[in-house]
């Protein structure tokens, strides 16, 4: 057995016995976020596209979670699934208009975009506007596991994240993935190798918006409501706050990162208010100044010095 | 001659200024954006903010020390402006090597932190800041009355932004800007200062955010929100426009208030949403834009 295998065995079984330890609905809210920042990641980090809106798919994909849950009696798994395909197709909407434009017209498209969708949410009916989308049942697992009880939720959140991040891990180590990190690297290449760029980066932008949708999905179920916050602009910053304190561009970068700012919002809200967004406006100028690798970045760049110097 | 299209005339010339005078906000604020991007290749995300800054400035003096909407209308551009080259020197100017992204992401968190510190501060609702004595009232035009502020807007925004094209495209100083824009090496190796004028660059492009700003305060509501919402549509409006002419800036600024404006007349539902519906067109038909050209 590798040692990487030692080590996802370790952190797996650290999961399983979590919920003993924490209160399960916020593990389960590092995961949704933990899921969400990963497929950030996989556009910012393996294929050089800073999505700047992708609080869209989450928030959209929680309204079609809710709404065809509640309103329509799907039931969990069915909702969860089709939330996902429903914020890929809107990913493969925005994405085709964002990907004619590059750099840092993308990350102003994307944003601009997003506040659209913002706005139409807003006045939309099946919305229900400021007040969010209330009330929308859990549900029974296939019918038999009971979700409404919060353990038998964790497990199934779980599994989802980890399906998800196995899914994210094996399309890094694909051919795929390596066609996404040659452009990243070097996209005048990439495209004089005879690779179809735009399609390449319209597929990654479909599977992120997808697997973002799936978080929010997934987050509706654990909170039982969907709200506009998910779809405002503030959260697509705070998912690219998450990937940058983590690590942009590795594994678990995005994980280490999403369980800090849970944490910390977790922790601060009560104590300094409305200050929360003045610190994650500091962690933001202070990982560009100074720790722009995150941490799990500069801790496998310390190790490779560490093992190296010896 | 009393309805245009089924609506009163009186209500679309309304909005029709009301479309120009946030016309006149985006021209501002995008050329603002577009000159820094051209010099210092950032995007700035504390654009919005800096806006906001100079709104609250305008009210904090009024409110604390009483100065009045003419010295605020000086001093306060003049402090956003210092606080930009403050900035400039101690954070920017260690991202010019770097990928683009970094600009962004370090100017979108000093966005977060001014509007934080002002919402601890002032709260979310507006605080009122009356419109000065010299404007109170309105034009009668005969077939519409013309509030006199709103006219002032226009008009100063149009000068403000007349007087950067001017300086830009037809001075030395602008020839020096223009060619530090298109080779900072060479134009470096002439003997010219780029750094100082890289420096000064965003500290006017900011200034210009805080001029807007003050402009906005008897306008509109002055909010600690009120910058975050209008840089994102002054995003689209830059995709729009492409950043590469200040006429074009100036140009789309006002053409999209106006369009706004008008859905708001004819459709209001899509008013908040037809800038970035111009932009999904404007990508499909023109990606670099109207005014732009392709790197």
């Amino acid at each position: 057995m590798s040692r990487q295998a030692i080590g996802y065995g370790l952190l797996l079984a650290l999961m399983l016995v979590a919920p003993t330890v924490v209160y399960p609905v916020l593990v389960m809210k590092v995961l949704c976020f933990a899921l969400f920042a990963c497929a950030f990641n996989l556009l910012i980090g393996y294929t050089g596209l800073l999505s700047f809106g992708h609080a869209v798919f989450l928030g959209t994909a929680g309204y079609v979670a809710g709404h065809s849950i509640k309103v329509w009696g799907f039931p969990p798994e069915l909702g969860l699934i089709f939330a996902a395909l429903a914020a890929a197709a809107l990913g493969w909407l925005i994405g085709s208009l964002a990907i004619r434009r590059s750099g840092i017209y993308f990350a102003m498209i994307t944003l601009a975009l997003s506040q659209m969708m913002y706005f139409f949410f807003l006045q939309a009916p099946f919305t229900g506007g400021e007040d969010g989308l209330q009330d929308v049942p859990r549900g029974k697992l296939l019918g038999v596991i009971d979700l409404t009880d919060d353990y038998n939720l964790y497990y199934f959140v779980l599994a989802i994240f980890v399906f998800a991040f196995w899914l994210i891990h094996r399309t890094i180590h694909s051919p795929f993935g390596q066609v996404l990190k040659a452009i990243r690297e070097n996209e005048a290449r990439a495209i004089s190798l005879g690779y179809d760029v735009a399609k390449y980066k319209l597929l990654a932008f479909v599977l992120s918006a997808g697997l973002a949708g799936l978080a929010g999905a997934t987050k509706t179920l654990v909170f039982r409501f969907a709200t506009l916050t998910d779809a405002h602009w503030h959260t697509s910053g705070e998912v690219v706050l998450m990937t940058l304190l983590g690590g942009m561009g590795t594994v678990f970068g995005p994980v280490v990162g999403a369980a800090t700012i849970v944490t910390l919002q977790n922790e601060l809200a009560d104590k300094v208010g409305s200050l929360v967004t003045v610190i994650m406006g500091a962690i933001f100028v202070v990982c560009v100044l100074a720790f722009r690798r995150g941490i799990v970045g500069e801790l496998s760049a310390l190790y490779k010095k560490m093992t190296g110097s010896r | 001659m009393t309805e245009i299209f089924g609506i009163p005339i009186q209500a679309f010339m309304g909005q029709l200024m009301l479309g120009l005078v946030n016309g006149s906000f985006y021209a501002m604020l995008s050329l603002g954006l577009a000159v820094i991007f051209g010099m210092l290749n950032i995007i700035n995300f504390a654009h919005g903010a800096l806006y906001m800054a100079g709104a609250m400035l305008a009210w904090m003096g009024l409110n604390y020390f009483g100065i009045g909407y003419w010295w605020s209308l000086l001093l306060a551009p003049l402090a956003v402006g210092v606080f930009g080259i403050v900035i400039e020197r101690s954070m920017l100017q260690w991202l010019y090597k770097l990928d683009h992204l970094y600009g962004l992401l370090l100017t979108f968190g000093l966005a977060l932190i001014l509007e934080g510190l002002f919402r601890d501060l002032y709260g979310v609702s507006g605080l009122p800041y009356s419109i000065p004595e010299e404007f109170a009232g309105a034009y009668n035009l005969g077939f519409m009355f013309l509030p006199k502020y709103r006219a002032w807007v226009i008009l100063a925004s149009l000068l403000v932004c007349f007087a950067t094209w001017f300086v830009i495209e037809k001075t030395r100083l602008g020839a020096y800007l223009r060619a530090a824009t298109e080779n900072p090496r060479l134009t470096q190796a002439f003997g010219i200062n780029v750094p100082l004028m890289v420096m000064l660059t965003y500290g006017f492009g900011v200034a210009l955010a805080g001029f807007a700003g003050v402009l906005a305060a008897p306008a509109m509501q002055v909010s600690p929100l009120m910058g975050s919402n209008l840089i994102i549509v002054v995003f689209a409006v830059v995709v729009i426009g492409g950043m590469g002419s200040i006429l074009g800036s100036i140009v789309t600024g006002l053409g999209l208030g106006v369009i706004e404006g008008l859905t708001k007349v004819f459709y209001p539902e899509a008013s908040s949403t037809v800038v970035f519906i111009i932009m999904a067109i404007v990508l499909l038909v023109r990606p670099a834009g109207l005014f732009g050209r392709e790197k």
